[in-house]
């Protein structure tokens, strides 16, 4: 994932923080720490995510650090070849919050992926708190289309890989530059929440990329959308969240904007082009069985020119829904309250929806997978995880589709 | 510790999952089901080769790297998915030329026609009183045969005045070739022309003149070898190295010949009588040989392309009202047959042959044919719904 690069200074950057977390840590003394844990009261929503998890305070100091880090290993084949076995480390992610005064807060999320292939800051937002059902944030801030993309914490995921439709289909973790408004009020057992935030956005590159199809997250590629909007005109991004304490959540997004460069230095170069998004997610514990259940639906329609290629699909849609089933809750090798959990994720993308002109035949380019896992949370920030992954992919021309399996296995912890 | 029943169930379905984990993985189709892969034997060397070619058959272009303005698709791929034939999806036009007195469109964007565009641009349309044809890719699979034919064995094949009767008179496409393309040993020269045979006309000479003129006119881009902008019209600096297109065309030569499948089945081999009987092998020659390649894997060898490398006349049905090179409007080389019967894998499970792909069954093929193989075409349409069934079984194991 790139998202704000530092060519010239990753490994420096990488030292630094890895010296003042571990340092933070191992040089302090309990008795000057004080352990955040998650709020797991019943009031939260999904846009809580980005403060609602644990960090590690320095008394009377107003800044808390945490963060998790998660790594795997990946056995897989596509048409009975397999490229062997393969250990990733997938991400370090470091957050760091300050209460800066009073109703002002700060956080802050950077993430080094693979490695120090990738480094970004996928967060770093003040917080102004005017009332709890209006709060200001501006800086680098995660645009709210669906759940995963502000919610996307490994440790709080039963499968090694994120769900397609978070990753091939929408850009995962997609933050931009901005600013908006946000709240939430509660009656009873119903909580509803909004957000609206104004932010620099796509680009050509969505329609423009290596992975030959209309493509959300190739926008991630432009490192400069920190810096300047390409176009001009603003991203829209809004959220409405209702809550049942004893139903669940649902959530309602949408995310658009111009996408592409119209106009440079007064001069016309295109007409202005749309790309806007849809998306409901889900969230709901069967309280009889436990089962916990969560999922995501998004549509995206996107104005290709007409004289561009097909390839370039102009209407897409995914989806996915994981069903996580606990099996066994008890004290396990002293560890308390450990759970073993089953669980099964089903993705579906299709990222060109429509017919051929040439033909009226329908076009592929569609992915399906069904993991079946199984996980193991010694406590609720650790997880392991051994995933089978099935997966079908078709070209755009609906040829007999691509197999791959892979068995995953990983562990994804907060620290 | 006290264990549940479900955890019991629970640990079971892992030890499962993970002893069995070989089982799970996907096996390999057959080899003979697909287009794709290299010859066997190629060297270390040329595998890597190989490799470098796949990877560049596969690379998208982007506006960035070049991709028009005008184009007709971004990849090699787009057009020869899994290496196979294309689709009407892909379908591209040519215009310009009414005969054999050369291109009159040439300054109008001609030969090809590129109907798409970049953002912001327009692409070509075609100009008024332009003759022209629409055509699909033909599959790329066991071209280095086709291409280590001798230009000996190819006259040998011909037979341009019918001396001997039977209606088929095939002949080479000698044709102008461009100063970049290495002549083959022992090439025959004739009034300064030699014997072309990629393309549908059969006009381009060989791999690399075929790649080139592909990188340049369907996808806009530019290379040593034709460093003209099909938009601009300019000379511009490549954009695709020389090493890439070396590559590519390496890649090319060194696919795998297409395998046959069930090829001892009774009605399969009843069909292969048939398709002897009807003359179709008159054109769809059934075996050449190679002569020397520098590939060693290519030299001297015997392979069944089912394809004479000649231009034949296939009737006034077939007959677009433009051509390419030398050739006539009515004539088009013989297509090879080999790898038909996985067509469809390519063309998203339906049949678009012929050269437009005009014909959604093999059947519509056959019946399209005319000219030279207007008597094998009668004969086909005489035969009793069995035999007809057993031609069809034989194509498809082709």
């Amino acid at each position: 994932m790139k998202i704000f690069t530092f060519p010239n200074h990753k490994s420096w950057l990488f030292g630094l923080l890895l010296t003042i977390v571990i340092g933070a840590v191992s040089s302090a003394q309990e008795d000057i720490i004080t352990k955040v844990e998650v709020d797991t009261s019943s009031s939260n929503l999904n846009m809580d995510a980005v403060y609602n998890r644990p960090f590690l305070a320095l008394k009377n100091t107003p800044v808390a650090l945490g963060g998790y880090l998660e790594a795997n290993s990946i056995y897989s084949s596509e048409d009975g070849v397999s490229e062997g076995l393969s250990f990733q480390a997938r991400r370090l992610t470091i957050f760091m919050s300050a209460t800066i005064s009073n109703r002002i807060k700060f956080l802050s999320e950077m993430e080094f992926e693979d490695g120090t292939k990738e480094i970004g800051i996928e967060f770093a937002a003040l917080d102004v708190a005017l009332h709890p059902a209006l709060n200001f944030r501006g800086g680098i801030i995660m645009n709210p289309i669906g759940a995963f993309n502000q919610n996307h914490d490994g440790p709080k995921w039963e499968f090694v890989e994120r769900p397609d439709v978070a990753v091939n289909l929408l850009p995962a973790t997609w933050s931009n530059a901005g600013f908006g408004i946000y709240g939430k009020t509660h009656k009873n057992n119903w909580i509803l929440g909004y957000e609206m935030y104004l932010t620099n956005g796509f680009d050509n590159n969505i329609i423009n990329n290596e992975d030959n199809k209309t493509f959300l997250p190739a926008a991630k590629n432009n490192d400069e959308r920190f810096e300047e909007s390409n176009n001009g005109k603003a991203l829209f991004t809004g959220k409405i969240a209702i809550k049942n304490r004893n139903l669940g959540e649902i959530g309602f997004s949408y995310m658009g904007g111009v996408y592409n460069k119209f106009e440079e230095d007064g001069l016309i170069l295109d007409q202005k082009r749309r790309v806007d998004v849809f998306a409901i997610d889900l969230k709901t514990t069967l309280k009889k069985t436990g089962t916990y259940i969560v999922g995501e639906v998004v549509f995206i329609k996107v104005d290709v020119p007409e004289t561009f290629t097909q390839q370039y699909g102009t209407k897409q849609f995914g989806a996915f829904v994981d069903v996580v089933q606990p099996i066994l809750k008890r004290n396990i090798l002293n560890w308390k309250n450990a759970t073993l959990n089953l669980a099964a994720r089903l993705d579906y993308v299709d990222w060109n929806i429509g017919t051929f002109n040439e033909t009226n035949t329908d076009i592929g380019d569609q992915l399906w997978a069904i993991t079946p896992a199984i996980s193991f949370r010694p406590s609720s920030q650790t997880v392991f995880r051994l995933n089978y992954r099935y997966q079908l992919q078709k070209d755009i021309l609906n040829n007999p589709a691509a197999k791959t399996t892979a068995w995953l296995f990983g562990f994804s912890t907060y620290f | 510790m006290k264990f549940t029943f479900s955890t019991v169930l629970g640990l079971a379905v892992l030890l499962t999952l993970i002893t069995s984990c070989e089982d799970t993985m996907v096996s390999a189709p057959n080899e003979n089901e697909l287009l794709d892969g290299p010859i066997e034997g190629l060297s270390t060397a040329e595998q890597i080769q190989f490799l470098s070619g796949d990877e560049a058959f596969g690379d998208v272009f982007t506006i960035e790297k070049g991709l028009g303005p005008v184009f007709v698709a971004n990849q090699c791929a787009s057009c020869h998915a899994g290496d196979g034939r294309g689709t009407p999806f892909v379908r591209f036009t040519r215009f310009g030329q009414p005969d054999i007195n050369g291109n009159q469109f040439l300054d109008q964007g001609g030969p090809q026609l590129q109907h798409k565009a970049i953002p912001g641009y327009q692409p070509e349309k075609l100009p008024p009183g332009a003759t022209f044809t629409d055509l699909i890719a033909p599959p790329v699979t066991g071209l280095g045969f086709l291409d280590a034919v001798s230009d000996a064995d190819l006259i040998a094949l011909s037979d341009p005045d019918d001396s001997n009767n039977d209606g088929i008179s095939g002949r080479p496409h000698y044709n102008n070739i461009p100063d970049y393309v290495s002549l083959r040993p022992n090439s025959i020269v004739q009034g300064g022309k030699y014997i072309s045979r990629f393309g549908k006309k059969g006009a381009a000479y060989d791999l690399l003149h075929q790649t080139s003129g592909a990188y340049n006119q369907d996808m806009g881009i530019t290379s040593l070898f034709e460093p003209h902008d099909p938009y601009s019209g300019l000379e511009e600096d490549p954009e695709v190295s020389t090493q890439t297109v070396n590559d590519l065309v390496f890649y090319l030569k060194t696919l795998k010949a297409p395998l046959r499948r069930n090829e001892n089945d009774p009605d399969v081999l009843a069909g292969e009588q048939i398709f002897t009987q009807l003359q179709c092998v008159s054109c769809h020659t059934a075996t050449l040989t190679t002569g020397y390649s520098p590939i060693a894997v290519l030299s001297n060898k015997t392979f069944h392309p089912y394809t004479d490398l000649l231009l034949h006349d296939m009737g006034p049905a077939l007959n677009d009202d433009y051509t390419e090179g030398f050739a006539e409007t009515a004539e088009w080389k013989t297509p090879p047959l080999w790898g038909i019967g996985l067509s469809k894998d390519a063309q998203g499970g339906n049949y678009f042959l012929m050269h437009d792909g005009r014909a959604l069954s093999l059947e519509a093929a056959i019946i399209l044919h005319g000219g030279e193989a207007q008597q094998s075409k009668t004969n086909y349409t005489q035969l009793s719904n069995t035999e007809q069934q057993q031609l069809i079984v034989f194509l498809e194991s082709l």
